[in-house]
């Protein structure tokens, strides 16, 4: 993040004296530049915030300005957090229900694409299809509190619980872009490797399933987004607070951090920081699969 | 001679189809997400919607209420002032994340430097949890805001937008945009680059402005987009949850709960029946933008 506020700063001051020194043809619209800079700290302002509130003592951080370097310095917040939110237990569980749900996500909708495509003269694989898709018309409040009594009932009130809800609301969006690119391959490629003796099994796992590789990229980045980000779906289904997730754990604990906002932020910090880091280091394919995936779906 | 051909072979494919059996193991790709999906997402719509017509409170015996549910919401004023919140935020929300995105898309696809580190930037909000981000923006709004008021002897920036029953709803739009202009962004950003760039050359020897150019090249030609976009936004924003519990909680009072908020009140209020009626009729409204969504996306499957 602080390498992101110096490109920002390092960006205004030498915004004078470049234009004259480019000897390129094409005119840089900077005052557009210096606009989209100025849009760029709104973004970036929180973040800094929360950053800066977390290495701050407690007496600081109560202080009102959020907008203070930290002095001194102060790793406090992030201890008490630590140790208050039991924050391993709450990574360790985040990470397996985001893990489930991109696996799951992946495969079956990988799995029931291929068999749709494939049988799609078949009445049954054909009207499969148009079912998994309908839930696209279904928002999770509108099956919310059955599916809380539904879970409690057969002992599903747990993480597991969540990665399957979670896997079937990813399934309809997965499985339309799934189909759409399995109609693109070409089926002779298949057939050559049939020819060669491979069954339907090794076939998807040797051949199909390789292919598949950029749309199944998409698919996990957003089911990695919706399952490490989600509040209201483990906070509904899992009924055990020690084995609730990380975004559902800064809820939790709101009424304990009370006035203690170093704790508080450091706690924050530490669920989000994750995601942003893996986004720093995926950024093409996480902005390349979004717009795939949106505009196809 | 013909003729007979065609009723040959016609009868041959016939033949050769139902002749065709389907592998066994594509029906074993197919049951694990048939079944899954329809114990975890069909069973419990179908057990809702059927207890919307009861009077179960969740456990316990229940009997047949007819529409009584239905009747008593219509009439419900928490019911109609959740309605009237959720779809008056999603409208402004929808409104105000196109304009912005469309607008940031604009500048980062024209010649700007640090092109790729701004947009790198832009997109860092879609990665990050609403509810902790609802919560970074709940200190700002009710301790560093009034603060800054405060020392700069604002009245009106003294209090937190978020105790202002009237006001409350704007604290709610701007974290909701924050969060949501990352992915509205990025589509525009590839629908600008989908336009051919000669369409621009040849305005310009025309004599076309720069804002001629964006109305009526750039606007017309990226429709389809801004349709999806504000679809999409629109039926997201409609769920809206995570971002309003952690800035108001539904409040102050019940000024800020949405209709996925009264839902949820079901589980706890003792009122399940009821709150699935209103769920029931929470669908319908979903399936009906979902309709107007094919309707006007069709035809534009270039895209």
């Amino acid at each position: 993040m602080s390498t992101q506020t110096l490109l920002t700063t390092q960006a205004v001051t030498t915004t004078g004296a470049r234009p004259a020194k480019r000897p390129r043809m094409e005119r840089v619209n900077w005052s557009g530049t210096v606009i989209l800079i100025l849009c760029a700290v709104t973004v970036l302002l929180p973040l800094y915030v929360t950053i800066s509130m977390a290495f701050k003592t407690t007496g600081q951080a109560v202080d009102g300005n959020a907008f203070s370097l930290p002095a001194p310095f102060s790793l406090d917040g992030f201890v008490q957090a630590w140790n208050l939110t039991k924050f391993p237990v709450g990574a360790a569980i985040s990470l397996l229900v985001t893990a489930g749900t991109v696996i799951c996500t992946i495969v079956l909708a990988a799995f029931a694409s291929y068999a749709i495509v494939r049988n799609w003269d078949r009445r049954l694989f054909r009207y499969s299809f148009f079912y998994l898709l309908a839930a696209m018309f279904i928002p999770f409040p509108v099956v919310a509190l059955p599916q809380i009594q539904l879970t409690g009932r057969v002992g599903l009130d747990n993480p597991v619980g969540v990665i399957i809800l979670a896997t079937m609301f990813q399934l309809s969006f997965s499985v339309l872009l799934f189909t759409a690119f399995l109609r693109s391959i070409p089926i002779e490629l298949e057939e050559s490797a049939r020819i060669d003796g491979a069954t339907t099994w090794q076939t998807f796992w040797k051949l199909i399933f390789p292919l598949l590789a950029p749309m199944s990229a998409t698919v996990g980045i957003f089911a990695f987004l919706y399952a490490w980000n989600d509040f209201m779906m483990p906070s509904l289904i899992i009924s055990d607070p020690a084995l609730q997730t990380l975004p559902v754990r800064q809820n939790l604990f709101q009424t304990q951090f009370s006035n203690n906002y170093n704790v508080s932020f450091a706690s924050y910090l530490m669920a989000m920081a994750p995601a942003i880091v893996a986004y720093l280091f995926t950024q093409r394919w996480v902005m390349e699969g979004v717009t795939q995936g949106a505009v196809k779906g | 001679m013909s003729t007979t051909t065609t009723i040959v072979t016609g009868g041959d494919t016939r033949a050769r189809r139902s002749a065709r059996r389907v592998e066994p193991i594509y029906y074993l790709f197919l049951l694990p997400s048939l079944i899954l999906f329809t114990l975890a997402i069909t069973v419990p719509g179908v057990v809702g919607i059927f207890f919307s017509f009861t009077d179960s409170i969740g456990i316990g015996e229940w009997s047949f209420v007819g529409l009584t549910n239905y009747i008593a919401l219509f009439s419900d004023p928490a019911i109609l002032q959740s309605y009237l919140f959720t779809f008056g935020f999603s409208i402004v929300t929808v409104i105000a994340v196109n304009v912005i995105a469309f607008l940031l898309a604009v500048g980062l696809t024209s010649r700007i430097r640090f092109k790729t580190g701004l947009r790198a930037i832009f997109v860092i909000p879609m990665v990050i949890s609403g509810i902790i981000i609802a919560y970074v923006f709940n200190f700002l709004f009710s301790n560093s805001i009034p603060a800054a008021g405060s020392a700069l002897g604002v009245p009106w920036l003294e209090t937190s937008l978020l105790a202002n029953p009237d006001l409350a709803w704007v604290a709610i739009v701007i974290v909701t945009a924050w969060q949501a202009i990352p992915g509205t962004l990025l589509i525009y950003i590839a629908g600008l680059l989908s336009v051919p760039g000669d369409v621009y050359e040849a305005a310009d020897l025309d004599g076309a402005s720069k804002v001629q150019q964006l109305f009526r090249i750039t606007v017309p030609l990226v429709a389809g987009y801004v349709v999806i976009n504000v679809i999409l936004g629109f039926k997201g924003f409609l769920n809206a949850y995570d971002i309003i519990v952690g800035l108001t909680g539904g409040g102050p009072g019940t000024a800020t709960r949405s209709i996925a908020m009264t839902i949820i009140t079901g589980f706890n209020g003792g009122d399940y029946a009821y709150q699935m009626a209103n769920a029931t009729i929470f669908f319908v409204v979903a399936i009906l933008i979902s309709l107007l969504q094919l309707s006007l996306t069709r035809g534009r499957n270039a895209l």
